[in-house]
């Protein structure tokens, strides 16, 4: 495999006294994805949003070879950093065009008019509803909308926070579809999901996050005919 | 009562409708962007109607000098804050921005004043002294403490009216001012006879408030600034540095500021406390629409302006405690409304 674009070393996070994230060592390849699965409450997002530097950590993260120490979200998403949040963090408000133009805001016209035609092709769907506001969206328009609006900032990298969430099985086949098209681009992808069978499905290299741990790390491919996966997180073990 | 003093208390309530609106606007635009309750943007008013008196005297106006030691107190504020870790762009910024600028409208300022170069060129300084200012007092004030309560940014920004009511004191003086109308002269309108001054407040007014509607309608950068007010964790994920955004909304609200003290210097005296209670109305309109909706807040001004010069004529000694009181039934029709105010959830 080529040369990690992200790697975190012993990355903790802490709420108070409660630790969400434990000495959490990860490796992003350029060009793969990559899925960090566990239970609700493991840490999962928490580990995110300090990759992203939404929340202060402990550690170090790397992002191509550079140390990011406390730099704040606007530089990691200047140097190619994308998060696609649980929440979505749209600006309901605003139409779904205005919402994709701000999403290359700093990247100037150009930019702007390649990545809405890039995105209308990707999601059909946003097109439609392109003078609707973001706050009248279905869920999976929802996620859509903020898968959208990162890839309109061209990142090189790109966190999806459960993408799947709250969403219609036939609405999640198409977002793990889509997602799938979007490790053809190049672009780097790091998945964090509960819905483990879909995510090991399209990664290439799995993490297991069991209370704000790193419990295992193997080919997702190998991981997905792990026994204790199969118990824990595909629901398939207890006869 | 004739329809003629209720024609005339009319026109001059819309007037000063028309101000308190350019104020209320500025404050829901500062609120919305940076959370900040900006209770000193009067001074700006002041500052701009005192920096014109000046220029049009051929004297220096004080806010040059001001400008100059914001800019030094940022500079040194912005070295201190990144010591060892300081790249040359970044200190050449600092540099052009903080200090060659300011050192730049000084000396363009002494040397232009003396010569009397009219108005327009007057107006133009007198933008180019507030308008940096805005930016500056956000740095000073407001940047160090841009993650805390509205609670805590009011307290603060308390502290920056008082600040620069006394900075306006030192380098004004108590005396008020008057600057020359932009158009001299009146006009008839039915049976009164209206300052043609006062057209050009009504109509600089919509020009702003226009201008303000194509920014946040149609530009990016507009569309930025209302993101980072529509959800802040979202524009920060877009790459919209939240500080960039607060920047240029405090250099626009110091625009409008300046540009509303030009426009009442001629119509009353400005002195460098005048513009606390000319915002302080702007303020009462602007919570009446909640600190949220322009049109209302422009709606409100309006209404308070009317008011105030129908009770100013009907009962003068309550003119200012019935402006005010105002504020109280909307107080609570709004606590009733909706509740909590939404503050209390993000502590």
């Amino acid at each position: 495999m080529s040369a990690p674009i992200l790697r975190t070393d012993a990355l903790g996070v802490s709420y108070g006294r409660v630790e969400a994230v434990r000495g959490a060592s990860i490796e992003m390849p350029a060009g793969g994805v990559v899925t960090v699965i566990g239970a609700n409450g493991a840490g999962k997002t928490s580990l995110l949003n300090a990759i992203m530097g939404v929340l202060p950590s402990s550690g170090s993260v790397a992002f191509d070879g550079r140390l990011l120490g406390a730099s704040p979200i606007e530089e990691r998403v200047a140097r190619g950093l994308s998060l696609v949040p649980e929440k979505r963090e749209l600006f309901g408000s605003m139409s779904v065009e205005d919402n994709l133009r701000l999403g290359a805001w700093r990247l100037g016209a150009k930019a702007i008019r390649t990545g809405l035609a890039d995105v209308f092709a990707r999601f059909p769907r946003l097109q439609e509803r392109r003078d609707q506001k973001a706050g009248t969206l279905s869920g999976g328009e929802r996620q859509m909308l903020a898968m959208g609006r990162a890839l309109m900032g061209r990142p090189r990298a790109l966190m999806l926070d459960e993408p799947s969430l709250g969403l219609a099985p036939r609405i999640v086949k198409d977002i793990f579809h889509i997602v799938g098209e979007l490790k053809e681009t190049g672009v780097s992808i790091l998945l964090v999901e509960q819905n483990a069978r879909a995510a090991l499905q399209i990664a290439d290299w799995a993490y297991v996050m069991e209370l704000g741990e790193i419990v295992m790390q193997g080919p997702a491919a190998e991981l997905a005919n792990d026994k204790r996966v199969i118990e824990s997180y595909l629901g398939l073990g207890r006869r | 009562m004739s329809p003629t003093i209720l024609l005339f208390l009319a026109q001059d309530g819309v007037m000063n409708g028309a101000v308190y609106a350019l104020l209320g606007v500025t404050l829901v635009l500062l609120f919305t962007v940076t959370r900040v309750i900006f209770v000193a943007q009067g001074a700006f008013v002041a500052w701009g109607a005192l920096t014109m008196a000046a220029l049009e005297n051929g004297a220096v106006p004080g806010t040059a000098l001001l400008l100059v030691g914001f800019g030094l107190a940022a500079a040194v504020v912005d070295l201190l804050r990144a010591r060892g870790r300081l790249s040359g762009r970044r200190l050449g910024l600092i540099a052009g921005r903080d200090i060659v600028l300011p050192l730049a409208l000084l000396a363009l300022d002494t040397a232009l004043a003396p010569l009397k170069p009219g108005m327009a060129v007057d107006v133009l300084l007198t933008l180019a002294l507030i308008i940096p200012m805005g930016p500056l007092v956000y740095r000073l004030a407001f940047q160090p403490l841009a993650d805390a309560s509205v609670l805590i940014l009011f307290i603060a920004a308390i502290g920056v009216h008082l600040a620069m009511t006394g900075l306006g004191l030192a380098v004004f003086g108590a005396e008020g001012s008057r600057i020359d109308p932009m158009v001299a002269g009146v006009v008839p309108v039915g049976p009164i006879v209206v300052k043609l001054q006062s057209f050009a407040v009504l109509g600089v007014t919509a020009a702003v408030m226009a201008g303000l509607f194509v920014f946040f309608e149609r530009t990016l950068l507009g569309k930025a600034l209302r993101a980072t007010a529509v959800n802040r964790l979202g524009a920060r994920l877009v790459g919209v540095r939240v500080d960039g955004a607060a920047r240029t909304a405090f250099a626009l609200a110091a625009g409008i500021g300046a540009v509303s003290g030009v426009l009442i210097g001629p119509l009353t005296t400005v002195a460098y406390d005048t513009g606390f209670l000319i915002g302080l109305k702007g303020f009462v309109a602007a919570i009446i629409a909640g600190l949220a909706s322009y049109p209302l807040t422009a709606l409100a001004a309006v209404a308070i302006g009317l008011l105030e010069s129908y009770s100013a004529f009907f009962a003068s000694a309550f003119k200012e405690v019935i402006v005010f009181s105002i504020i109280i039934p909307f107080l609570l029709w709004r606590s009733f409304a909706h509740g909590a105010p939404a503050d209390e959830e993000e502590e």
